[in-house]
């Protein structure tokens, strides 16, 4: 798994205090017993991977602002050892309000992190409840005030949309709430409820206390024009940035930038090879092992291609598809796409195809279509 | 053993209603006249197709012929020639009783009379054949074997107080039927020098054989050497094998004199050749008169089959070609509907039949199916004068061409106990059924006697016969003929596109609810468009009810980073393999499912 070009490199840390109700990602509370074992398991794999050149650095979980002080140092001192990073290197840390202290936020800006995304997901505490984070409005307006304190330039807030007992107006309380404190970037995410969690039970119950798809639906329509209007532009499905600020890591993974997946269950893509590492805790502590190894195909490349181009608001374009797939497949897929301009669900500048908000809400149904 | 001693023949059958036990006591019948070992013995020996252990009921006549050894010492042939057990094959069960001097009437000894009971019954004794009445299962908690004795002798109106009382489950009391069986069915009689006429009860198709044909040898005799001529089809042949039917195999003989029951082999290639109830002669010295009672079987039902991917035209031709093999009742000829391509119209005896040979395509030839709604034949009276048989909407005429119409009824008995009597008679009227009256078998239980339109009957009689009655009435019908009546084509509209596959025709008075329940169904079948899908039901140019998928709003992923791609990139290939496998009509896609879900529409 070794790159020539500069590659993104993503950390996994799977602990967390509490599971949230809606959360499926890989991550579970009441191992921080290990959580010493599990960064010298990251040392471990870091160092087997290293002599490349990284151009982001992305730490995500689970709740990477909960493991304890010294964690970051020791594991960025690895990271520095090992790899090459790029001077103007975005470094992006997953905090949650609640478990953010001044110390650590000291210690992150040291470890060189310039970039934090905190998980608020609503400015409502009812919501904040329902959805069973472990933290009040005030508390985020904490995290935030001690972010800024600690010299992070670049913050990220996500916001949820179709919370139980959440509406319109509710919404645009937080918007407006979040939007005052005018932080860099946005996410806003329309709630998934996943099979296996609390949410997916209780939408089996009362699939009523859940705001319904035309609600969920003005709610994106609604959250967009109003970050519009406070200068955040979206850039993509669910992100929105002021002044350019986007999320470089994220950004590449939408333009299949090659990424190095360090830690459990964590995903790389190396040498159009996508690698998934184990996601069984003990056993990838005693050694890395993979849970899947898959080669991509053409047609693989295509779908990718396609499907996280298209999240982007800047779609896709006929010359980048024919410089990577030939003239032949753009030309095709170019003309497909023609269709759904036709429609009303996409826009065109000159070459460049891409989804305006109503595409965006049925994006899936279109994406199918269009995969080979 | 010579096969010539016609008093020591005994020919019969085993007639009851569904699951009062008949299988097992043939099974037991097998097992005790000791030709096979209890391990050896398959559970259900008779029943042999997959399907047919699985339902419990049997499809085709089996017969096998085994030797019982009786208390006087001397050895007799027992023929057991089993019949099919569903209304539907109420022809094949007459033939199979012709072949035979008499029936083991087997009765459950708690459920007693069912209508299936009487109706084999009067037919059996229409044959002449002398009825042995058997009390089983009488090892369950709840028999009652006087009373349904009692019963017996005050419905059916035969001597039952000697018959035996015993469990086919649990083996007891067998020897009981066996000497029964001996003392009370009488040995053939029948001339073997005669002209020879002997009964095609059965035929089926063996790869290697051809056409096996099933016959009881009334007069004359059959040997190797004789040229063979069907009297009906008039088709001739030299016979290659003759023989009689051991357990499960086929065991060659020379001849096959009067009084026997066994199978000839001739060089024949399609079982259209032999049709059941057909008599065989000698082509050299051929009797006069055949055998009475033949007549040609007529599909009653119709419906469209097509296969789910198109490209398996030719296996679906050929699986069809194969099973009409062992089924002459079955019919086919090719169409074509715009919604799903190339099929067939398929002519069956009943829903039955039509289940049987679907889920034998589906299963023995491994092919996925559409089938179009079921219909029945219409005979249509046009302006001109002339008459014509439709059993396929499409092709029904122009309304300004129909002087009139008829549809067939039938003649129906369903036996239910008092209690459910309300709730069958209101299904009975929702269905159309003319009432013609009562009888109390005795004072828990009444026969309802009905006329009902076939097409009322064809969809999920059954099913809801069963379900308002807690699965106590049994049905028999008998088709009567046809009556004029006041029929519609009613076409469904899916955005604004008729589809010819789910057309069909329906009395006018039940045409509003039909359309809106079918409308209801397909909108919870198709999934949702880009655009919103109206779903109409129309008589004519008349839009008689509507329903409106509305179009979709939101299907979006929020959240797809490195980890999630994988697992995103299937979950879309898969969703469009599922769209591939959907039925295109205009620019709807109309899942497989939704075609089959106008057949269902009971539900409350």
């Amino acid at each position: 798994m070794k790159n020539k070009e500069p590659l993104e490199l993503y950390i996994h840390i799977p602990f967390c205090k509490r599971k949230c109700n809606y959360c499926d990602f890989l991550s579970f509370s009441g191992k921080e017993y290990c959580v010493w074992n599990y960064l010298d398991a990251l040392i471990r794999d870091l160092t087997r991977y290293g002599g490349q050149t990284v151009s982001s650095v992305y730490i995500g979980g689970g709740t990477p602002s909960c493991v304890p002080l010294g964690f970051y140092d020791k594991l960025f001192s690895c990271i520095r050892e090992n790899y090459f990073l790029l001077p103007d290197a975005e470094i992006t840390l997953e905090a949650n309000p609640g478990t953010l202290t001044a110390a650590k936020a000291v210690e992150y800006k040291r470890a060189g992190i310039n970039r934090l995304s905190l998980g608020l997901q609503s400015a409502v505490d009812s919501e904040l409840q329902t959805l069973g984070r472990i933290h009040t409005f005030e508390d985020f307006l904490k995290s935030y005030e001690i972010a800024r304190k600690a010299g992070i330039t670049n913050i990220n807030v996500d916001l949820m949309m179709g919370i139980p007992g959440q509406t319109e107006e509710s919404l645009k309380t937080s918007l407006s709430r979040i939007a005052l404190l005018h932080p860099e970037h946005i996410s806003a995410y329309m709630l998934i409820v996943e099979e296996g969690t609390p949410f997916a039970d209780m939408y089996k119950q009362d699939p009523k206390a859940f705001p319904d798809e035309e609600t969920v639906s003005r709610m994106y329509e609604t959250t967009i024009a109003f970050l519009e209007k406070k200068g955040y532009s979206q850039y993509e499905i669910s992100n929105f940035a002021r002044n350019g600020m986007v999320c470089k890591h994220n950004v590449g993974y939408w333009k299949r930038v090659p990424y190095l997946g360090i830690g459990l269950g964590a995903a790389s893509l190396i040498d159009e090879t996508r690698y998934r590492v184990t996601t069984d805790l003990l056993s990838y502590m005693k050694e890395l092992s993979f849970e899947s190894e898959e080669k991509l195909t053409i047609k693989d490349m295509k779908n990718e291609t396609i499907m996280l181009g298209l999240r982007l608001k800047e779609g896709i374009s006929y010359t980048e598809l024919k410089d990577a797939f030939g003239e032949g497949f753009a030309g095709y897929t170019v003309a497909r796409l023609g269709k759904y301009v036709e429609k009303g669900y996409m826009e065109h500048d000159y070459d460049r195809f891409f989804f305006n908000v109503k595409g965006f809400l049925v994006s899936n149904s279109i994406l199918s279509e269009l995969m080979e | 053993m010579a096969l010539t001693d016609q008093s020591k023949i005994r020919n019969f059958c085993i007639i009851a209603h569904i699951d009062h036990g008949k299988s097992t006591l043939a099974d037991r019948i097998i097992e005790k006249t000791g030709l096979l070992t209890s391990r050896e013995m398959q559970e259900q020996v008779l029943d042999n197709m997959d399907l047919e252990r699985e339902r419990g009921i049997t499809i085709k006549a089996q017969t096998v012929r085994t030797i019982y050894k009786a208390k006087d010492g001397q050895e007799y042939i027992f023929n057991l020639i089993d019949t099919p057990g569903h209304v539907d094959f109420n022809y094949e069960v007459s033939r199979s009783l012709a072949a035979c001097e008499g029936a083991v009437l087997v009765v459950d000894a708690a459920q007693g009379i069912e209508a299936q009971t009487l109706a084999n019954c009067y037919m059996a004794i229409d044959h002449d054949l002398e009825i042995m009445p058997v009390i089983n299962k009488i090892d369950l908690p709840s028999a009652e074997p006087e009373r349904v004795i009692a019963e017996i002798e005050d419905v059916i109106g035969i001597e039952a107080q000697d018959a035996p009382r015993i469990s086919a489950k649990l083996g007891l009391n067998i020897e009981d039927v066996l000497e029964g069986i001996v003392a009370k069915i009488p040995a053939p009689k029948g001339d073997r020098e005669k002209p020879l006429q002997a009964l095609i009860f059965d035929s089926v198709y063996d790869p290697y054989k051809g056409v096996i044909i099933f016959v009881r040898v009334k007069e004359g005799c059959i040997t190797k050497d004789t040229r063979i001529r069907m009297m009906a089809t008039g088709c001739e042949e030299d016979i290659v094998e003759i023989g009689t039917f051991g357990p499960g195999k086929f065991i060659p003989c020379d001849e096959l004199p009067a009084g026997t029951v066994g199978y000839i082999t001739a060089s024949l290639k399609n079982v259209k050749d032999t049709r059941v109830g057909d008599t065989v002669t000698d082509a050299r010295r051929p009797a006069a008169e055949p055998l009475p009672g033949y007549k040609k079987v007529n599909p009653m039902v119709y419906c469209g089959m097509y296969p789910a991917d198109g490209a398996k035209y030719p296996d679906l031709r050929d699986a069809l070609e194969k099973l009409q093999l062992n089924d002459a009742s079955l019919q086919y000829e090719p169409e074509t509907s715009i919604a799903l391509g190339f099929g067939f119209r398929c002519g069956f005896l009943g829903l039955l039949h039509l289940e049987i040979i679907e889920e034998r395509l589906e299963r023995e030839y491994n092919l996925d199916l559409v089938t179009t709604a079921p219909s029945v034949i219409y005979k249509i009276y046009k302006t001109d004068g002339t008459c014509e048989d439709i059993s396929n909407p499409a092709n029904m005429p122009d309304p300004t061409e129909i002087a009139h119409m008829e549809e067939p009824f039938v003649s129906a008995e369903i036996m239910v106990t008092t209690e459910f009597v309300g709730p069958i008679m209101k299904l009975c009227q929702e269905r159309r059924g003319v009432y013609l009256g009562m009888e109390y078998m005795e004072q828990t239980r009444a026969l309802l006697k009905y006329e009902l339109p076939l097409n009322e009957i064809i969809y999920d009689f059954f099913d809801a016969l069963k379900s308002r009655s807690k699965g106590y009435a049994s049905f028999d019908y008998d088709l009567k003929g046809y009556v004029p009546s006041r029929l519609v084509k009613l076409d469904i509209l899916i955005n604004h596109e008729e589809v010819d596959a789910l057309s069909f025709i329906v009395h006018e008075d039940s045409a509003y609810e039909r359309g809106r329940r079918i409308c209801e169904r397909m909108k919870d079948e198709i999934p949702r468009h880009l655009f919103e899908i109206p779903i109409q039901a129309a008589i004519g140019n008349k839009i008689i009810a509507r329903e409106t998928v509305k179009a979709m709003r939101k299907d979006v992923l929020a959240k797809c980073y490195g980890g999630d791609i994988t697992r995103k990139k299937k979950l879309l290939e898969k969703q469009k393999e599922g769209k591939k496998r959907m039925r295109q009509i205009g620019n709807v896609e109309i899942p497989q499912a939704a075609f089959m879900s106008v057949l269902k529409l009971d539900e409350e």
